[in-house]
């Protein structure tokens, strides 16, 4: 049993820099970055978010889950000596000397307000409550700028075609996290459009399966509901053997 | 320390170690290691966190005194208000609505959707979010929800499954009410447009998970919760239903008499406070993965700090199965900066297998979590056969490749391009490659006791999701927690509007819920060292916090 605890102790050591935060004295290599300008030194294995916690930044805005899924942490950032801006999540990308980053706390898009289930599905719905889509100059400035390397330009014009399966391709793995729409010079907002191309899409071209629609009915008509009245009053034991005696559905 | 090589995203002697790997997966490509029987699965359970000495103890106030807890989440509990009384007015109203609801990942903002369908107007529901309207755990489930809708399945066999899994601990009439509802909710989402996998015939793709003795998980890619949670955020927004950002509830407000009559909330960047009067109240503010208990990493958001369960256990709530968490078999072990994200179960149910050090599967891939988890910790600390990174951590191999000898080539980009994604930008390529893995602090297993209409024992309190506890008992299925935050968000959302309908006048509004906790506090011996809710975890580096003074 003491073996138990000692082992719990191991694990937690290993992992103190995730959970306490980082100390100096663990950290051998070194870059400088600049946050809003200003020059910090932090350790080299750090993504932008853990380097700026590390430097002294308490988030507020601007993190959400830490892993490439919420869209919270978009960051502007430049090189030393280049001229180009490049954009990334701060907690997917990891610091390089010489980085000016800037977090982007907000995108102040407008998205349209519609009823799904009262839309046509064809491709005015797009040009109902994005209009400006129609704005597309084929720049691909989106494309550059999504951190989840999604093709957005093609799925903008997939949109100008009414490719509703195109759009929802190309889009699927959006984040939301709006440097699209920030970079674009037509100032489309192409996250939103996405996403209401995939609802549609979703809606209308997707029928729910048979069987869905079947077991719906069942239970409606409270086929289960005998068997269930019976299985929540089992005891331990009862439910224990029945579990047992499951038998696991071929591979 | 010497510069490491690094070939391919690993240093030399960690390629070294993926030989084996490569050498043995052909010999594995037909074997799966059996499932454990009942007491080799009570063996390997003592290496749980849970259940392996220290790290917990006894809450020592309130009205679960005497029931076990992890440490930290005891001391958030035996630990003082972030506001004194008096030192703020709550007589003067900033929001009155009917219904308050406190977090806005799937389980929160689906009881906004449902409440006001139920005809609670727009601007009578306000969802409060800590951080940004979905910055929460919901959005970053990958592998899938549980639906039991094939016809070889049935609701009894998705409640078998459930409560086996949960150690026949789970309240069998709240996990009824999750089985049952759960066609509906897949019905719901298929009405809402999300895009759930399909086969050629239009059926939906249903996976294994762990624990489960038939296919039942639906999935969107391994962007499940991303999916689910972005399509029913846009439908909140488009019934235009108040929300604020940024603005944590720091106190629940009671009537002094067993209700919940509204809340104190805090606005982060200005330190400015509001009060909030509610007839109805539900609380959906999700898990504790941010409290790294027993110094594990987690695969939860920034904001998973527990601050539910303080509020709630504050306000007089009851918690159960207090003493259990879950911990995800495979989290990332290596690189350093994906240490403990999540790689969804749904990798094993695709034939990813566990291997160690020699190339050896050594457990069945698909045991319930807990038995999994507690598999990988003794492969690698007690028959010390797993691989040590450059930091220190140990794990196992996930082996990867083997998802596309079963699948075929091109399956891992059709089923999981978020993990070969976040691989990908460490130079580690998936597909050819396996990765290393070892458990991870994932899900808040109890809560805040809830009946099947998302009910507490204090009335106008209403939860669901991860606060919420009871429908998972002390283990969780896979697939069955994005599917409990929309059975109970919905539940809630309905029976909160239900109850404010049925005449409910607005209670007042005092903090004698607090003034009594601390009175407790006092009584127990318990110094005013701890505050909370925690709001945030702390993670700026020890030098800079070292030299920080406050001025303003």
């Amino acid at each position: 049993m003491k073996e138990g605890k000692n082992i719990m102790d191991r694990i937690a050591e290993a992992s103190k820099s995730i959970t306490t935060g980082v100390d100096e004295k663990d950290i051998k290599n070194w870059v400088t970055i600049y946050i809003m300008g200003r020059g910090y030194r932090v350790p080299a294995d750090l993504t932008i978010l853990t380097a700026m916690e590390y430097a002294g930044y308490k988030f507020i805005r601007g993190c959400g889950c830490r892993q490439g899924f919420c869209g919270a942490c978009s960051t502007v950032y430049r090189r030393k000596g280049e001229y180009k801006l490049e954009t990334g999540m701060a907690c997917q990308t990891r610091v390089e000397d010489g980085m000016y980053l800037v977090q982007i706390p907000f995108t102040p898009a407008e998205k349209a307000i519609y009823d799904i289930s009262k839309e046509e599905y064809n491709i005015n719905v797009f040009f109902k409550y994005y209009p400006e889509l129609a704005r597309c100059v084929s720049c691909n400035t989106c494309t550059k700028a999504c951190p989840q390397d999604l093709e957005v330009m093609d799925y903008v014009q997939a949109a100008l075609k009414g490719d509703f399966e195109g759009i929802t391709e190309d889009s699927f793995d959006c984040i939301q996290c709006g440097l699209c729409a920030i970079r674009c010079p037509a100032e489309i907002v192409q996250y939103h459009i996405a996403q209401l191309g995939r609802r549609m899409y979703g809606r209308y071209d997707n029928p729910e399966p048979e069987h869905l629609e079947k077991r719906l009915k069942e239970i409606k008509k409270g086929k289960f509901d005998k068997e269930m009245d019976e299985i929540i009053h089992l005891n331990r034991k009862e439910l224990e053997k029945l579990y047992a005696e499951r038998k696991r559905e071929p591979d | 320390m010497a510069e490491i090589k690094y070939i391919e995203g690993y240093p030399e002697y960690m390629r070294k170690a993926i030989d084996i790997v490569n050498k043995t997966r052909n010999k594995r490509k037909d074997y799966v290691p059996k499932s454990m029987t009942r007491e080799e699965q009570e063996e390997v359970l003592k290496l749980h966190p849970d259940y392996a000495p220290g790290g917990k103890r006894k809450i020592s106030i309130g009205q679960n005194k005497g029931d076990i807890a992890p440490d930290p989440v005891a001391d958030l509990l035996e630990a003082y208000p972030l506001i004194e009384e008096g030192e703020i007015d709550i007589k003067s109203v900033d929001y009155s609505v009917d219904i308050l609801i406190i977090g806005g990942g799937l389980a929160g903002t689906s009881a906004a959707i449902w409440a006001n369908k139920q005809g609670i107007g727009k601007d009578k529901i306000l969802l409060v979010n800590k951080l940004r309207h979905g910055d929460c755990n919901s959005i970053m489930a990958e592998g899938g929800t549980q639906a039991a809708d094939r016809p070889n399945d049935s609701l009894q066999r998705h409640f078998l499954d459930s409560i086996g899994g949960g150690h026949f601990t789970n309240k069998p009439d709240v996990l009824r009410a999750l089985v049952t509802d759960a066609p509906f909710i897949i019905h719901w989402l298929c009405e809402l447009g999300v895009i759930i996998d399909r086969e050629e015939n239009g059926d939906f793709v249903e996976k294994w998970g762990g624990g489960t003795s038939v296919r039942r998980m639906h999935s969107c890619r391994d962007y499940t919760g991303l999916e689910e949670f972005r399509v029913i955020r846009d439908e909140f927004k488009n019934k235009e239903i108040s929300c604020i950002e940024h603005f944590p509830v720091i106190e629940l407000l009671t009537d002094g008499n067993n209700r919940v009559t509204g809340a104190v909330l805090y606005n982060l960047e200005t330190g400015e406070y509001k009060i909030v009067e509610s007839k109805a109240t539900i609380l959906a503010t999700g898990g504790f993965g941010r409290l790294h208990i027993r110094g594990f990493p987690t695969t939860n958001h920034y904001g998973a700090t527990a601050d539910g369960i303080v509020l709630a256990y504050r306000a007089g709530a009851k918690l159960r199965d207090t003493d259990t968490v879950q911990y995800h078999p495979t989290g990332a072990a290596y690189p350093v900066q994906v240490i403990g994200y999540l790689l969804t179960e749904k990798l094993r149910s695709a034939g990813a297998q566990p291997v160690n050090k020699d190339g050896e599967a050594f457990v069945f891939p698909l045991e319930p979590r807990d038995v999994e988890a507690s598999a990988l910790i003794r492969e690698c600390y007690v028959r010390n056969k797993g691989i040590t990174t450059p930091t220190g951590l140990r794990g196992v191999w996930l082996d990867t490749p083997m998802i596309e000898i079963k699948n075929g080539k091109g399956y891992i980009d059709k089923a999981f391009p978020g993990m070969k994604r976040m691989f990908n930008r460490y130079d580690i390529d998936m597909c050819k490659d396996p990765v290393l893995v070892f458990p991870t602090l994932h899900y808040q297993n109890g809560g805040v006791e809830t009946d099947p209409e998302g009910k507490t024992n204090v009335k106008g309190l209403f939860v669901a999701g991860e606060v919420s506890g009871g429908v998972h008992g002390k283990n969780r299925l896979m697939g069955n927690s994005t599917l409990d935050t929309m059975v109970f968000g919905r539940r809630a959302g309905i029976y909160s509007a239900e109850y404010v309908k049925s005449g409910r006048k607005q209670g007042k509004l005092t903090l004698e819920h607090m003034k009594k906790y601390v009175k407790m506090l006092k009584n127990a011996g318990i110094k005013k060292e701890r505050r909370s809710p925690m709001l945030l975890p702390e993670y700026r580096g020890k030098a800079a916090l070292a030299r920080m003074i406050d001025v303003f």
